[in-house]
């Protein structure tokens, strides 16, 4: 007997998203399935991190547009569990453990709980050491760390990363793809927006290319790289950033 | 000038040897205004809060009506306290005119607008820099409010000592609510005017001295807390630099 197909975690029905008379996004299609690693390329504007927060269900109803569906997740009987991380993290001032651990309130999870998945997260990420630390004094590198613990102390399903390396030295990227290819080894699907599209080679199975608010193409990372029939407009952003591509 | 060195000396005279009449409205003074304090400061920062995080109708008119009582005349409140609270007033069966629980009332009145205008603007930046991420992980909007005055807590704590300082400093509506009834609602601010009318200069001129200590130390206080958040933004700078 043949299996039923996969329920996809997320899905977008000719979604879109305006600001005043400014429209970010519009008419995008989309379905996330469980294991996904879609990488969401583009120049500056193009509504990648609009995108994500569409997927995320963080923009309020007057600027979204189009049809959401976040579907329970068969056969665990329960909504996706989704987190972000942001291109620059907003910590609080409070030492690095009641960060975790706040995240976890906030979710809900029971006091007992949350101790214990805090040292978790954080021995994950390598900040255990530092656990007590004012959040604040990390390193750029080490923020965004505890930012990743912070999500994925929350076991999602999804996780949303919005130019998650863009700020940091190498050694600090380096260290924040692990992350992201361990979370997705888990089977934590992930949606992230990156300029670098090495790092979208290296860590997305689908990539997805942006242009004035509309998703022009979207395929398996190795055909958006090598198929021909790639959009003009993707074809013209590719020779851009990867000048080696005829 | 004579008048001036001799009054001084019995001022500091009294204050070093502790003169009951004097330690009595100290107390009183610092009583009545810290719970106004906290009663303002707790109505301000939910307004405030309140303001920040929800949209409504009119709220640009309200956000301006807030801004506009931040040079609320303190004398004004007074007035309006006394009409609630006088006998033919809507509350005035509480019986609270000319006792210190309607000098907490007035001051706390006095302190909402300043409390809710600074924490409105507070948190709206607060929201700017991490409304998204926190509503990403869970919070809704007065959760979010909440978490960000813990954030920012240095600032909320500034901005509650310069209320304080506001609400110490003030006479006219204690004045007009209280009625400065010796040893029941007499303050410092309302025995100095009283004092200076009379002549008595050396009692006027301690509890100046100590109101002044008062001011100086909340300054004290606010300079330390900014300095303090200075530092650990620096410190947060350097380590994103």
């Amino acid at each position: 007997m043949k299996a039923p197909p996969a329920q996809p975690l997320v899905t977008l029905i000719d979604a879109g998203a305006q600001f005043g008379s400014t429209v970010a996004l519009s008419g995008v299609s989309l379905s996330l399935q469980r294991g996904d690693r879609l990488a969401l390329v583009g120049a500056n504007g193009s509504g990648k991190t609009t995108l994500l927060r569409l997927l995320h269900g963080l923009l309020p109803a007057p600027h979204a547009r189009g049809m959401r569906h976040a579907h329970a997740l068969h056969p665990e009987g329960r909504a996706a569990v989704a987190a972000m991380v942001f291109q620059r993290p907003f910590l609080l001032n409070l030492p690095v453990h009641w960060n975790v651990q706040l995240g976890l309130w906030l979710h809900g999870v029971p006091t007992a709980l949350r101790r214990t998945r805090t040292e978790q997260a954080l021995a994950r990420v390598g900040l255990a050491s530092l656990a007590k630390r004012p959040a604040r004094s990390l390193s750029g590198g080490q923020q965004q760390r505890l930012a990743l613990a912070r999500a994925w102390a929350l076991q999602p399903d999804i996780l949303f990363l919005d130019e998650p390396t863009a700020s940091l030295d190498p050694n600090a990227k380096r260290e924040v793809e692990d992350l992201m290819a361990d979370f997705a080894r888990d089977g934590v699907t992930l949606v992230f927006s990156t300029h670098n599209l090495g790092q979208a080679k290296r860590l997305a199975t689908r990539m997805a290319y942006l242009e004035a608010g509309r998703l022009v193409v979207e395929r398996p990372v190795r055909e958006f790289f090598e198929s021909p029939g790639l959009p003009e407009q993707a074809q013209l952003f590719l020779k851009g950033e990867l000048p080696w591509i005829t | 000038m004579s008048v001036i060195t001799e009054s001084l000396s019995t001022a500091l005279q009294m204050l070093t040897q502790g003169d009951e009449r004097l330690l009595h409205t100290v107390g009183l003074s610092l009583q009545v205004s810290g719970r106004a304090c906290v009663l303002g400061g707790l109505l301000g920062l939910a307004a405030g809060a309140a303001l920040a995080v929800t949209r409504f109708a009119g709220q640009s008119v309200v956000v301006g009506l807030v801004n506009t009582l931040l040079a609320l005349p303190s004398v004004v409140v007074g007035l309006l306290v006394y009409l609630l609270l006088s006998r033919q007033g809507p509350l005035g069966s509480w019986g609270l005119l000319f006792t210190p629980a309607a000098m907490v009332v007035a001051q706390s009145i006095l302190v909402v607008p300043l409390v809710a205008a600074l924490s409105r603007r507070l948190l709206l930046s607060a929201l700017a820099e991490g409304g998204d991420q926190l509503r990403s992980l869970g919070a809704g909007r007065f959760t979010t409010a909440l978490v960000l005055l813990v954030h920012d807590r240095l600032a909320v704590l500034t901005l509650l000592l310069t209320a304080f300082g506001r609400a110490i400093a003030e006479v006219g509506a204690v004045m007009i609510v209280g009625g400065n009834i010796a040893g029941i609602t007499r303050v410092m601010t309302t025995t100095i005017a009283l004092e200076t009318s009379k002549g008595d200069l050396p009692l006027a001129l301690a509890l100046g001295l100590v109101l002044l200590a008062v001011v100086a130390v909340l300054n004290a206080g606010v300079a330390l807390l900014t300095l303090r958040g200075a530092r650990q933004g620096v410190v947060g700078a350097e380590a994103m630099a």
